[in-house]
């Protein structure tokens, strides 16, 4: 089994009245079924509303299925027991870099997690320093983390999850409220992880430039996995995605627009580099 | 009509250890219907800045002048130019609380001291020039989308009527659709009603795409101020302080290193398109 399973993943949010009626029932997880290997960088696509941020959330039991299974590592995540493994497992960084920092200290703050599940004392200074030299914040760690950038603050959160040595980290469109810089220095982090650490990394956004070095590319809509592939099969069905809300890099864009006016450029570039040379064998 | 700000500085917890000077000496004309895109690192003092501009924090010196008038004259109108020039903060859908999409509209008319029935004739124009179906009005805005919700959140202030619209990160968050929505809302807003648009952004590819002019902040300074294609030839220096170029400016630079003769200057896809196509020819 891999280290995520899902088998008809079911998610309803339910609202319900003063009375405790019931009101209205949305679903935003619908019988999804869904595969990650251990060792694989995931991205997730979807609209705002297609079900990323709830499928995040189960994976990290943070919620639970109303219906179907989801297996962490092996674990199901509904039975109550395991709950505490899963989160040890897999770790979460949310969109909000102010609001998952909760200590004055950075180095404290990265301890705060091993330190909450009885790892020892030298150890515990040990892993805070592994994890803040693996996302290049161990020169910021007597830092207060409101003296620090957001893309320094999401690599803070992301070394308080790796403390916990997880398997698997969940980002949430860590990206979302960065500049470029942070915006780059986040993703290369993750990158890093996953070729580096061997860490699972599930990497939920919207922006189409982050997708293109993952492994695999899944994209939601209304709580199902209606797409999946390797970024360049799944940027290449342009249509699909802009059903779907979605959209494909910049580069993709042009060198399609290029090839249309007449360049015979080859089919699949999504990047600059592959645009540049390209191009630059055609003038050859 | 302009707003002008004249050698204004704005020092945060002055004379305390955590001083912090967040705009430095800053002199900027913002002329009437002009598309602006403000950018800058985080800390940079952009949000100061914008905050500045409705009047919202007082500059320590210097002064801002709304249409000739001295803001911090003590006849001066502050409240009203609230509503003159309105601002949507970041994730303004947190913002929302009314029981009804129209309901929140009407809040700020209604503010305004406008009646009941011309607070609600402004929702009315305000959501439908944002492009909310009817059909949602009456709707809690809290069963929307996130890119609607935002919508909702922007005729907040469209209904103010306000001469000057400021939006720090509209589109951060939403979906690549929702995002090319809400930017052609605004220069629609810009175009057909003349409203004057500060953006402030952390795509580099939205404002080459939208805007006519960009402010760069650094340190609290205005590091470049210019029209797109001029600001992004300082990549370089963009990058030393924490921002970037749009990709199409990278590409442009990396094809004239492989000898393909380029314009430098292009900064979005059509310009790209043109110049890649003519070097070809």
């Amino acid at each position: 089994m891999g280290i995520i399973k899902a088998r008809q993943l079911v998610h309803e949010y339910i609202r319900r009245d003063e009375e405790g009626n019931v009101e209205s029932i949305s679903t935003a997880l619908d019988h999804l079924n869904l595969d990650v290997e251990q060792g694989q960088f995931i991205a997730v696509l979807g609209h705002n509303g297609s079900g990323k941020s709830t499928l995040a959330k189960h994976i990290n039991a943070l919620l639970t299925p109303t219906e179907g299974t989801l297996w962490v590592d092996g674990l199901d995540v509904s039975d109550e027991e395991n709950v505490m493994t899963v989160r040890e497992n897999a770790g979460m960084v949310f969109q909000n870099p102010d609001n998952q920092i909760i200590a004055s200290v950075v180095e404290e703050d990265v301890a705060f997690g091993p330190e909450n599940i009885g790892v020892p004392t030298d150890e515990i200074w040990d892993r805070v320093e592994q994890s803040l030299r693996t996302v290049g914040m161990l020169k910021y760690r007597t830092y207060s983390p409101n003296k620090l950038s957001g893309g320094q603050k999401q690599r803070v959160a992301i070394a308080g999850v790796l403390a916990m040595q997880p398997k698997c980290i969940v980002l949430d469109e860590p990206t979302a409220m960065l500049d470029p810089t942070g915006r780059r220095d986040v993703i290369r982090t993750a990158l890093e992880l996953n070729r580096e650490k061997g860490v699972t990394i599930i990497l939920i956004t919207h922006y189409m430039e982050e997708v293109v070095e993952a492994d695999r590319v899944f994209v939601m809509d209304e709580g199902k996995l209606v797409m999946q592939g390797t970024p360049r099969e799944i940027f290449s069905r342009v249509e699909e995605l802009k059903h779907y809300r979605l959209g494909v890099p910049q580069m993709t864009l042009l060198a399609d627009e290029l090839r249309r006016a007449g360049l015979p450029l080859a089919g699949g570039i999504m990047t600059r580099e592959e645009l540049v040379e390209e191009l630059a064998k055609l003038r050859a | 009509m302009s707003i002008i700000l004249d050698k204004v500085n704005y020092i945060y917890s002055p004379g305390t250890a955590y001083q912090v000077q967040a705009l430095n000496d800053i002199n900027l004309e913002i002329r009437d219907g002009q598309f602006i895109g403000v950018i800058g690192h985080t800390g940079s003092g952009k949000s100061t800045l914008i905050q500045h501009l409705n009047g919202l924090v007082k500059a320590t010196s210097g002064n801002i002048y709304f249409n000739g008038e001295d803001i911090y004259a003590e006849d001066f109108d502050l409240k009203g130019l609230r509503t003159r020039v309105g601002l949507v903060f970041q994730y303004p859908e947190h913002q929302l609380f009314e029981t009804t999409i129209f309901d929140d509209v009407c809040f700020g008319p209604k503010n305004q001291g406008l009646s009941k029935e011309k607070a609600g004739l402004r929702a009315f124009e305000a959501l439908r020039s944002v492009g909310l179906s009817e059909e949602v009005y009456y709707h809690s805005p809290f069963e929307l989308s996130g890119g609607q919700k935002r919508r909702v959140a922007i005729a907040g202030v469209l209904a103010m009527k306000p001469e000057v619209l400021i939006l720090d990160e509209p589109t951060a968050g939403l979906d690549p659709a929702g995002r090319d929505e809400i930017l052609r809302l605004l220069r629609e807003l810009h175009r057909e009603r003349g409203i004057t648009v500060i953006l402030v952004s952390h795509s580099m590819e939205d404002v080459a795409d939208y805007v006519e002019r960009i402010i760069v902040m650094n340190q609290g300074s205005v590091m470049l101020d210019d029209i797109p294609r001029e600001v992004f030839l300082h990549y370089r220096e963009l990058e030393a302080v924490g921002l970037a170029a749009p990709q199409v400016t990278y590409l442009m630079h990396e094809l004239r290193e492989r000898g393909l003769a380029v314009d430098t200057r292009a900064t979005t896809l059509a310009e790209a398109k043109d110049t890649i196509l003519k070097a070809f020819v």
